[in-house]
């Protein structure tokens, strides 16, 4: 794997409201995502998992911290440079129902796409060709998509064809908030498939937030565990997951339910 | 062999859509669950999980419709029984229910406690007040639920804690059947965990008699449930004793539903995920023959023509295959 460094933060904090009601959200956190990495941060409900989403995506600004991208900070003040960090970076979020504008075809969305990319001038032939190799990348066919809504889609269809989208837009980072908690066990995986498939063919960084350890145990390299703002453990996930060394960790992996080892309900 | 709690026989429903078109979504669903049993329903969306749920209680409303079949829990058959009765007699004393959105489900501008004098104002109507608030106190304080919550709101309570808020008041008259119908699923490990403590309390103290716990996550049914029962399309596909159906699934449907499990554990690393192709039929119109059989990787031309009802071998546990139990585990060694 390629050690050069993708992504870093260091000293990143988000502080919401003031005085009383201040609150910490993420607490001077570091981190150091390389490319081509396949990287998970866990933690539960209200562990800051998605304000870090957020900052990393530019969506808010940090309250203090410096994140790098690429090795040089960062700088999304104005609009424009906004956007173009944008094509370098994109999100999958938790709820496919409301992540499209239920007002546009699916064609526009991934029409958009290509048009992000440059293409706006491209013959329609070599647009409709693009758009069928994105469908078929994630086991969709556009003849049958093609002039339908986004509405007509099953859940686990929409959370597909946002896949499709980042493999036409083909950024240098996928920003992945929980893409499987709202679909089912058998769709998850061939979600997941697909989030390697990306990785593996265009060599993307993925960050991927979840609460479910087993998911991220299965399928990232790296491993960053968050509680109440901190990050309290991180590296490769064979050893956070097996070998916990902080307290937080071992209570996590105490709770999920497994199949191989007896549950110990005891200890609520 | 204990007493038969719920016993459902051929149980269909279907939903009437505004164009007029039915849609089978239960379709000849027979179970039955002993006292002191849980059983699991796993199956992906949209298989009919919480259409069977809902139909099991006997109170249909638009767009539900009752088809045929007998639903009798403790020898008595409510599925003839007319809404009013059911609603008064059968709702909350013998079987209650916790939905799918069980967090939305308290009115934020009501106290809790006034939820518990609203049931008991419809079942024992000569209890005061403050016996009401006593006996929601003992119960409260038996499920490991703290006094205050009685007299807050629900937008002061976590999620977890108006999980078991809501379950709390559900089964205060102990049911003797209980359907929860994924109530952890929108709640992080810990809560979920909780949830799941005070299921089995309920269970160990004798407060409802029977569970039918319907969710997607397989490792949790695993850990909770006697039984599993697995659905597709509308029908039950295999039935089974937790252990068996997780270690040694028969149906190629069940098959691929345990391929997709997930834990943290040694070893999850290395074998493959497995996901079924393709999506689940239309429920308009049924597939003659196996409904499995347009996804299924061993299907021949004959599943797609006839269908099959679902067979015992061995104990307490039917699938739904036209293959022999012989040939289906030979083809899964054989990959």
């Amino acid at each position: 794997m390629a050690k050069e460094l993708c992504l870093s933060g260091k000293n990143v904090t988000k502080i919401f409201g003031f005085g009383d009601k201040k609150t910490i959200a993420v607490n001077h956190v570091d981190f150091n995502f390389h490319v081509g990495e396949f990287v998970s941060i866990v933690g539960e409900s209200g562990s800051g998992k998605t304000t870090l989403a957020k900052m990393l995506l530019g969506l808010i600004h940090e309250s203090e911290g410096e994140i790098s991208f690429l090795g040089k900070p960062r700088d999304i003040k104005g609009r424009k440079q906004k956007r173009e960090y944008w094509k370098d970076i994109q999100a999958i979020f938790q709820d496919p129902f409301s992540s499209y504008n239920v007002f546009h075809k699916i064609d526009a969305v991934l029409l958009d796409c290509i048009k992000m990319r440059g293409g706006k001038n491209l013959p329609h032939d070599k647009k409709v060709e693009m758009m069928t190799e994105a469908c078929s990348f994630v086991n969709l066919k556009f003849e049958e998509l093609t002039n339908k809504y986004p509405f007509e889609l099953s859940g686990g269809q929409m959370q597909r064809l946002m896949i499709a989208r980042i493999f036409l837009l083909k950024p240098k980072i996928l920003l992945a908030d929980e893409p499987t908690s709202m679909i089912d066990a058998c769709s998850r995986a061939t979600i997941l498939d697909m989030l390697q498939n990306l990785r593996n063919e265009i060599g993307m960084t993925i960050i991927f937030i979840t609460h479910d350890i087993g998911l991220a145990y299965y399928i990232s390299d790296t491993v960053y565990i968050m509680e109440k703002g901190n990050i309290v453990e991180y590296g490769p996930a064979e050893q956070v997951i097996l070998h916990p060394s902080a307290d937080y960790t071992k209570r996590l992996i105490n709770d999920v339910p497994k199949i191989h080892e007896e549950w110990d309900l005891s200890t609520v | 062999m204990g007493k038969v709690m719920l016993e459902v026989k051929d149980l269909k429903t279907k939903y009437i859509t505004r164009f007029k078109e039915d849609v089978y979504a239960v379709d000849g669903v027979s179970l039955t669950i002993e006292e002191g049993k849980s059983l699991g329903i796993a199956g992906e969306s949209g298989c009919g999980k919480s259409t069977l749920a809902l139909s099991l209680m006997g109170y249909y409303f638009a767009p539900l419709h009752y088809m045929s079949g007998d639903i009798i829990i403790d020898g008595r058959n409510i599925s003839s029984l007319d809404p009013d009765d059911i609603r008064k007699n059968v709702l909350g004393k013998e079987i209650a229910y916790i939905p799918q959105a069980a967090m939305n489900a308290l009115n934020p501008t009501r106290r809790i406690i006034r939820f518990i004098e609203d049931v008991m104002k419809v079942h024992k109507p000569e209890m005061t007040r403050p016996e009401v608030y006593e006996m929601a106190r003992k119960r409260f304080e038996i499920l490991g639920l703290p006094e205050k919550v009685l007299n807050q709101f629900a937008v002061e309570l976590s999620g977890g804690m108006k999980q078991r808020t809501v379950i709390a008041i559900s089964t205060i008259l102990s049911p003797k059947v209980l359907i929860a119908d994924e109530p952890s699923s929108a709640l992080d490990v810990t809560s979920q965990k909780m949830v799941i403590k005070m299921l089995r309390d309920l269970m160990e103290k004798g407060y409802i008699k029977s569970m039918i716990f319907i969710t997607h996550e397989l490792p949790l049914l695993y850990n909770v449930t006697d039984d599993i029962m697995v659905m597709y399309a509308g029908q039950i596909v295999e039935r089974g004793a937790s252990k068996e159906m997780v270690f040694d699934p028969i149906h190629p449907y069940s098959k691929g539903l345990m391929g997709s499990i997930i834990v943290p554990e040694t070893g999850t690393r290395e074998h493959e995920l497995i996901a079924i192709p393709g999506t689940p039929p239309n429920l308009k119109k049924p597939p003659a023959g196996c409904r499995f059989a347009a996804r299924c990787k061993f299907a021949t031309p004959e599943c797609r023509v006839y269908s099959m009802e679902m067979h015992e071998f061995g104990e307490g546990r039917s699938h739904r295959c036209r293959f022999s139990v012989e040939h289906l585990r030979e083809v899964y060694a054989n990959g």
